[in-house]
């Protein structure tokens, strides 16, 4: 295996991967597409003042699939040869066993897609400079207090070269360039143990720390831990609920978003079928999912199709708009995709994902909302959380959070679970904030992982159950 | 079948003197079959094979992966690994496993049935699993999907330090996702069952079990808060003992980190509870004869008696602690390093099934579900608190469905709160038994 820094489309000729596309249609079926993929990343872990591992791997292959009516098949390989490619577009091609559909020669068209613009290719920094990134923000963390008794730091870039070819004719390619930094702390005080993260992910380059310095990063996360310290059980029931520009995004990506997934729609297991152009939210509520939106962590310059992301409402002013769609759910619908399809490596069929989804920004003060609320909880992080997308029930972890009394934020709350259902927390918001923000977070449907990007404005929930252990 | 171990033997001879080198090297495939409205959802092979290689130079140890069976790719991970270790900081502990003496069990976790059972046979099985589900409930309005997924693995170690060992298992599953309604009301219900091989499976159980975890949901409200008896169902218990796992790694206690630090010997549950880490019974699925280093599994005594016993340890966790490893080496593949992990967790069965525990109770909450269980446990500090959705038990019978409440206590009370441990074990996926499991003083959050 050479390292090669030319495209992907450079490295497997155009006649060849026509050659492999006829083979995959050879015996019928509709569609077929190669989505060949050159990753290498690297990582480094830092815990308890000890740089523990430095690893860094590659992974190169090609998935294809062939689609025949309302089947598919997929098979992938390691081996980017010719001879690799059509013994994979052969196992692809079982599912077309009752034959149909006609021969077709594919004609492969190149567009060129105009990739991310990246400064310092991780690639290119010295492993050294790499760690003393993660020595910088363990004395940082550590100087943020006494109470900081553990501090684990991580580091990760990727690079995925990708390159999409179909029956269709379209042949395109994408470079991605990934980077990210998290930071741990454990605090101790007499309430026992602590723990606070922060984390900073985005789609660039080494760059990235120019301008958010780790030092920050590292402090946030210690702050968290120490805030803690002094926390008090979380109330049990039902409470308003603020939550920070930027905490909670991905409560709406969870609870909401998955629902608008086109996949989930048309097998009926959304609680969102059927309901384009209804009130779905409270008014002021408009939920986008924008793949092109910046360097944000959900951001990509094409789909794992080939096709250009784009800005998509899906909810506005409250009234359901448009759900999310990939190639093989819009094809079933006679519409085309909105740039949603996406697959975690070469290995994986591509479905309906999001990228950047946010609800945008209101015109009320966030501190007027706070203040405007007599009692409740004023959410600042929310951690992983899970949702049933039939349903929309979902339940989110509060990583820093502080009780609302009188219209002040008072005290720190321990960490405890959020419980509710997405369609009706979209119906019981009550105030929107004309601020915003947004964080990084990493996506898993059906198997499969992918990062994504999610922002809020500060608002206000009417109600929501708190998990906590006291009463509220 | 490739020869695994030999390629790994071919990347160690690449190894200097003043080096330890690991070389992992794993291969599988597998097929999976999607059925949907009584057609082929999708078909797909997956074949995944790499080479992992760590090296420990001078107490720094470095890693590096190359996702394909090729001898010259692997060459460089090592070249690649011995490069990143030099960045490492310099470990006293770090160090790769040494051949302990004890033996492997030896186990056979390989059906031939399974490798060349034909692609018919297994959209048959996802067809018939779908048309069971569908047919199962006129309330069932949807199955979202029904899979057959069969696969096989094998791996081999070869390492500097004289380990060379193979393992290799098969394994497959069914799995239905269905959806029930009744009016405005939607609620979905999961069903699967686990072998390794085709013929191990009990399709109809998996239908029933999605027909009845749905349907019997519906009608679900939010409870009122209160202080109840929680009885856990199989599933559920699955998903806490692989909580509690972590908090019984010898590394997280090392380094502070588990609620157990420090507490060998004493009484952290109820006399009636006794938990193991056993990979050397082969009806577990995590089963296996040698851990992620190569070192023999063993059956490792966790809690008995309601007495916490030991905690679990890897080759550099043995060393951290000033002990030595437990054969309890997981990892996620060749793309990642070895770090401790429990293998096959069990509680030693009661006498009740779970209807004679439900009876046994009278008053309480079977548990059916819960989520966010990553988020709602702190292992630190034991804080406990996740969404659950389950039925109501009324005079020893279930009860009106309930959903969208919390459950939430303490790790520590949880143990020390356990009533009833019960007698009808399932052997899940995973690395964890399932059982039904009863605990009181829980508290339900809703309205």
């Amino acid at each position: 295996m050479t390292l090669t820094d030319g495209s992907l489309t450079d490295l497997v000729e155009a006649q060849v991967l026509e050659r492999v596309l006829h083979e995959a249609l050879r015996r019928g079926g509709d569609f077929a597409e190669i989505f060949a993929e050159d990753r290498s990343s690297s990582s480094i872990f830092l815990d308890d003042r000890k740089v523990e591992e430095l690893s860094s791997g590659r992974d190169r292959g090609a998935g294809i699939r062939v689609i025949v009516g309302e089947t598919t098949g997929f098979a992938h390989t390691a081996d980017l040869s010719e001879k690799g490619l059509l013994s994979a577009a052969e196992a692809a091609a079982a599912v077309a066993r009752e034959g149909g559909g006609g021969v077709r020669k594919t004609a492969l068209l190149r567009q060129a897609s105009e990739h991310q613009q990246v400064r310092t290719l991780p690639s290119t920094v010295p492993k050294s400079a790499k760690v003393d990134l993660l020595l910088r923000a363990d004395d940082a963390s550590r100087s943020a207090g006494g109470a900081i008794v553990q501090v684990s730091a991580g580091y990760g870039d990727s690079r995925r070269r990708i390159l999409v070819a179909n029956s269709d004719g379209l042949l395109t390619d994408d470079d991605r360039v990934r980077t990210r930094l998290f930071v741990t702390c454990v605090a101790s005080g007499d309430g026992g143990l602590q723990t606070g993260f922060h984390s900073l992910a985005y789609t660039l380059g080494y760059e990235v720390f120019d301008e958010h310095p780790v030092e920050e990063v590292a402090a946030e996360a210690a702050r968290r831990a120490i805030t803690k310290l002094q926390a008090r059980p979380a109330p049990s029931g039902v409470l308003p609920v603020v939550l920070k520009s930027g905490s909670g995004g991905i409560l709406f990506h969870e609870a909401c978003g998955h629902g608008l997934e086109a996949d989930h729609i048309l097998k009926d297991s959304s609680a969102y079928t059927g309901r384009i152009g209804q009130v779905v939210a409270s008014p002021g509520v408009t939920l986008v999912d924008d793949g092109t939106l910046g360097p944000n962590w959900g951001s990509l310059v094409i789909d794992d199709e080939g096709r250009p992301t784009q800005r998509n409402v899906l909810i506005r002013d409250g009234v359901l708009t448009d759900y999310m769609w990939d190639y093989l759910r819009a094809r079933k619908e006679g519409r085309t995709s909105s740039g949603n399809g996406r697959r975690q490596s070469y290995q994986d069929l591509p479905m309906v994902r999001m990228t950047n989804t946010f609800l945008l920004a209101g015109d009320e003060d966030p501190d007027e909302i706070v203040s405007q609320t007599p009692n409740g909880v004023y959410v600042a992080q929310l951690g992983g959380g899970q949702v049933n997308t039939a349903t929309g029930d979902f339940v989110f972890g509060m990583t820093e959070a502080y009780l609302i009394e009188n219209g002040q934020i008072t005290e720190p709350l321990r960490n405890a679970n959020l419980i509710g259902n997405g369609p009706d927390v979209l119906s019981k918001i009550d105030a929107i904030g004309n601020d915003f923000d947004m964080s990084p977070g990493t996506c898993g449907k059906d198997g499969q992982s992918v990062s994504v990007g999610c922002g809020q404005p500060t608002l206000r929930v009417a109600g929501i159950t708190i998990g906590g252990t006291a009463s509220a | 079948m490739p020869d695994l171990l030999n390629l790994a033997r071919r990347v160690l001879e690449q190894a200097t003197a003043d080096e330890e080198v690991e070389v992992y090297v794993s291969h599988g495939r597998e097929t999976s079959v999607r059925v949907f409205e009584g057609a082929i959802e999708q078909l797909e092979t997956a074949e995944s094979a790499g080479v992992g290689v760590r090296v420990i130079s001078a107490g720094r140890q470095g890693f590096s992966y190359v996702g394909a069976l090729d001898e010259p790719a692997a060459k460089e991970a090592l070249i690649e690994a011995r490069d990143n270790a030099r960045f490492a900081t310099v470990d006293e502990h770090a160090g790769l496993a040494s051949p302990d003496g004890v033996e492997p069990p030896v186990l056979d976790l390989w059906r031939e049935e399974l490798v060349s059972f034909p692609t018919d046979d297994r959209v048959a099985l996802a067809l018939e699993l779908e048309r069971r589900v569908r047919s199962g409930d006129s309330r069932i309005r949807q199955v979202v999907s029904s899979d057959y997924v069969d696969g096989f693995g094998e791996t081999a170690i070869a390492t500097s330090r004289g380990i060379e060992v193979t393992d290799r298992q098969t394994g497959c599953y069914l799995f239905v996702h269905a959806v029930a309604g009744d009016g405005d009301d939607t609620q979905t219900g999961f069903g699967y069952s686990v072998g390794r091989a085709p013929g191990e499976l009990d399709l109809e159980a998996a239908a029933v079990d999605a027909v009845d975890r749905a349907t019997r949901l519906l009608g679900a409200r939010k409870a009122r808060s209160a202080k109840l008896t929680a009885v856990l169902d199989r599933r559920v218990t699955a998903t806490l003992l692989g909580i509690l796992s972590g908090t019984l790694s010898g590394e997280e206690v090392v380094k502070g980190r588990s609620l157990f630090a420090g507490r060998i010997g004493e009484q952290v549950g109820v006399g009636e509870l006794t938990l193991i880490d056993d990979p050397t019974n082969p009806l577990a699925y995590g089963a296996s004869q040698h851990d992620a280093e190569g070192l023999a599994c063993r059956c490792n005594s966790l809690i008995a008696g309601g007495e916490l016993k030991s905690f679990l340890y890897d080759t550099y966790a043995g060393r951290l602690a000033g002990t030595t490893s437990t054969g309890s080496a997981v990892r996620g593949g060749f793309r990642t390093t070895p770090s401790v992990g429990a293998q096959a967790l069990s509680l030693q069965p009661g006498k009740l099934d779970q209807p004679e525990i439900i009876a046994a109770i009278g008053e309480g909450f079977l548990v059916q579900s819960i989520t966010g269980v990553h988020s709602g446990v702190n292992p630190v500090s034991g804080d406990f608190s996740v969404g659950a959705e389950g039925l109501m038990i009324r005079g020893g019978q279930l009860a009106e469905p309930v959903r969208e409440v919390t459950i939430a206590s303490t790790i520590q009370r949880m143990l020390q709160h356990v009533v009833a441990v019960g007698s009808d074990v399932e052997w899940l996926p995973g690395a964890a038994t399932g059982v039904t499991l009863a605990i009181d003083e829980i508290a339900m959050s809703g309205s």
